[in-house]
């Protein structure tokens, strides 16, 4: 039996380096294009707005972080009620899931923002209460919006998490005697998180994409000050394409940060 | 309860027939952006696997920025380079310019974006086939085509039709992001509708029904041909 081979799995080519001949000749290309840019395009208007578009790349992260801790802490609750919860529970945890996966973000941030908005505008006990100069701003409606879409897709991932985490190690935890609530802090819950840290990035990068749309609701980002360059200067390229560099720097530094966590968390056998 | 059923009835005191002419817009557009991107995934990944160093190279630097960057951003992008560069062509050949379509325009773009991630998708079910099938079918004198037409795609179909199905909902769902651009289709109605008669959580609850409906019966459809691709294979049982 020994003479059996292993199967032949595809190995990846290998690691070819930045500096082979073609790539040379890519990068020229590729700098001649930005050179082009530069020099062809207007870009006069960039000191200017120098100050707003950090603004917005702050307030665009800040988003993006605020909603995905939130999102996160709200997903551990919705995964586990599918798994062990009583069926009301997880039927309501799964349909909460499915309605939020199955329709656009766009339609449940306006819906939010024009349908609740105009609701809560009918109450005078809301329009009274202390809440009101919150609601009446657009930022609760955006940050709701992205928050509920990132615990749905992620309690989608934690469910899964959830359930895979192998039966043998919550059985021997509970043949050591711990409690319910000993056992799900000290097993579960971090074998789980474990387990669904890999789609933590791809998921995380996606949020980051949403974050333009609060925009449409006159939430200020950094899509939103590029639209207003666009308004001022009528220019229709070079903002947007300074747009996509600054979201695509964005994903680039957050799967470069997820990589750096990603090593410093053993997961052998995960 | 009432004036919501004369709001969604069909006839032009209600707004039911132009959400369902959005609907059927974003389907048209979903579909055709689908089957686009599909088409640029299947030489994208053929691209990666098989091509040039230099093709290669500009398939990932497509990928790369494509999943990098916000649909909204690339929908606006596209949509107003693409416009712009068929104009332009027109231009050139001296035609007058056109006025493209949205429905055109939403379908290139739609397309484009998923496109990459189509590219990504086919080529790791490509990479999943077990090289002994594909050295069986050269064993048996098969020609590279025929060894592709005959083992390749259908072998690979089970490990791509996940990634597919998901790609199906994310692309009914991107429609929506076409409603920035101004193309009618069921978002931007429901918007118009809600705007003109107040109505705003009717409206957008009924978009968002149909939207889930969309969802729900291309999940039905999507387990279907999940069972028929998956039809002699090993269940794999517990968790992966």
């Amino acid at each position: 039996m020994s003479e059996v081979q292993a199967p032949v799995t595809y190995v990846p080519p290998k690691a070819r380096s930045l500096f082979e001949p073609h790539r040379l000749v890519l990068m020229a290309v590729a700098a001649g294009l930005v050179f082009c840019m530069a020099w062809f395009m207007r870009w006069d208007w960039l000191p200017r707005y120098q100050e707003r578009l950090i603004y917005g790349v702050g307030q665009t992260l800040l988003m993006l972080f605020s909603t995905a801790i939130v999102g996160f802490l709200f997903a551990v609750p919705l995964g586990l009620a599918q798994v062990t919860g009583p069926r009301p529970l997880a039927w309501a945890a799964r349909g909460f899931c499915t309605l939020i996966r199955g329709t656009p973000l766009l339609l449940q941030l306006w819906l939010l923002y024009y349908g609740l908005g105009s609701l809560f505008a009918q109450y005078p006990e809301i329009r009274s209460s202390f809440l009101w100069p919150y609601l009446r701003q657009a930022w609760p409606y955006g940050f709701a919006a992205l928050m509920l879409s990132f615990a749905a897709y992620e309690g989608e991932v934690m469910r899964g998490a959830f359930a895979g985490v192998p039966k043998g190690e919550l059985e021997a935890a509970r043949a050591y005697g711990m409690g319910r609530f000993t056992l799900f802090r000290r097993i579960w819950l971090p074998r789980a998180v474990q387990r669904a840290l890999p789609t933590l990035t791809g998921e995380t990068v996606l949020q980051l994409k949403s974050t333009p749309l609060v925009a449409t609701v006159t939430v200020v980002d950094v899509y939103a000050i590029i639209s207003r360059v666009r308004q001022e200067t009528y220019l229709t390229y070079e903002p947007l394409l300074l747009l996509a560099l600054i979201y695509l720097c964005l994903t680039g530094m957050l799967v470069y940060a997820f990589k750096l966590l990603e090593n410093r968390i053993p997961n052998r056998g995960a | 309860m009432d004036a919501t059923l004369t709001l969604l009835s069909f006839s032009p005191p209600g707004w039911g027939g132009v959400l369902l002419a959005g609907l059927l817009a974003s389907l048209q557009v979903a579909f055709g952006g689908y089957l686009l991107g599909l088409l640029i995934g299947t030489g994208g990944a053929a691209g990666k696997l098989w091509g040039g160093p230099i093709l290669r190279d500009l398939l990932e630097v497509y990928t790369t920025v494509v999943r990098g960057v916000p649909e909204l951003v690339l929908i606006l992008i596209l949509y107003y380079a693409g416009t712009d560069a068929v104009n332009q062509v027109m231009h050139l050949l001296g035609l007058p310019s056109v006025d493209i379509s949205g429905l055109a325009a939403g379908i290139f773009v739609i397309g484009v974006v998923q496109g990459a991630y189509a590219t990504e998708v086919l080529r790791g079910a490509i990479l999943a086939v077990p090289p002994g099938q594909i050295e069986a079918a050269r064993a048996y004198g098969m020609s590279p085509l025929m060894s592709l037409r005959r083992i390749t795609l259908p072998a690979m179909l089970p490990y791509a039709l996940p990634g597919l199905s998901n790609l199906w909902l994310i692309a009914t769902k991107d429609t929506a992001l076409l409603a920035v651009v101004g193309f009618a289709e069921l978002t931007l109605v429901t918007r118009q509708a809600a705007g003109t008669t107040k109505a705003y959580l009717t409206f957008f609850l009924a978009a968002g029904a149909l939207y889930l409906a969309v969802t729900l019966v291309s999940n039905v459809v999507i387990s279907m041909l999940e069972k028929r691709a998956r039809r002699g294979m090993v269940r794999s049982g517990g968790a992966a």
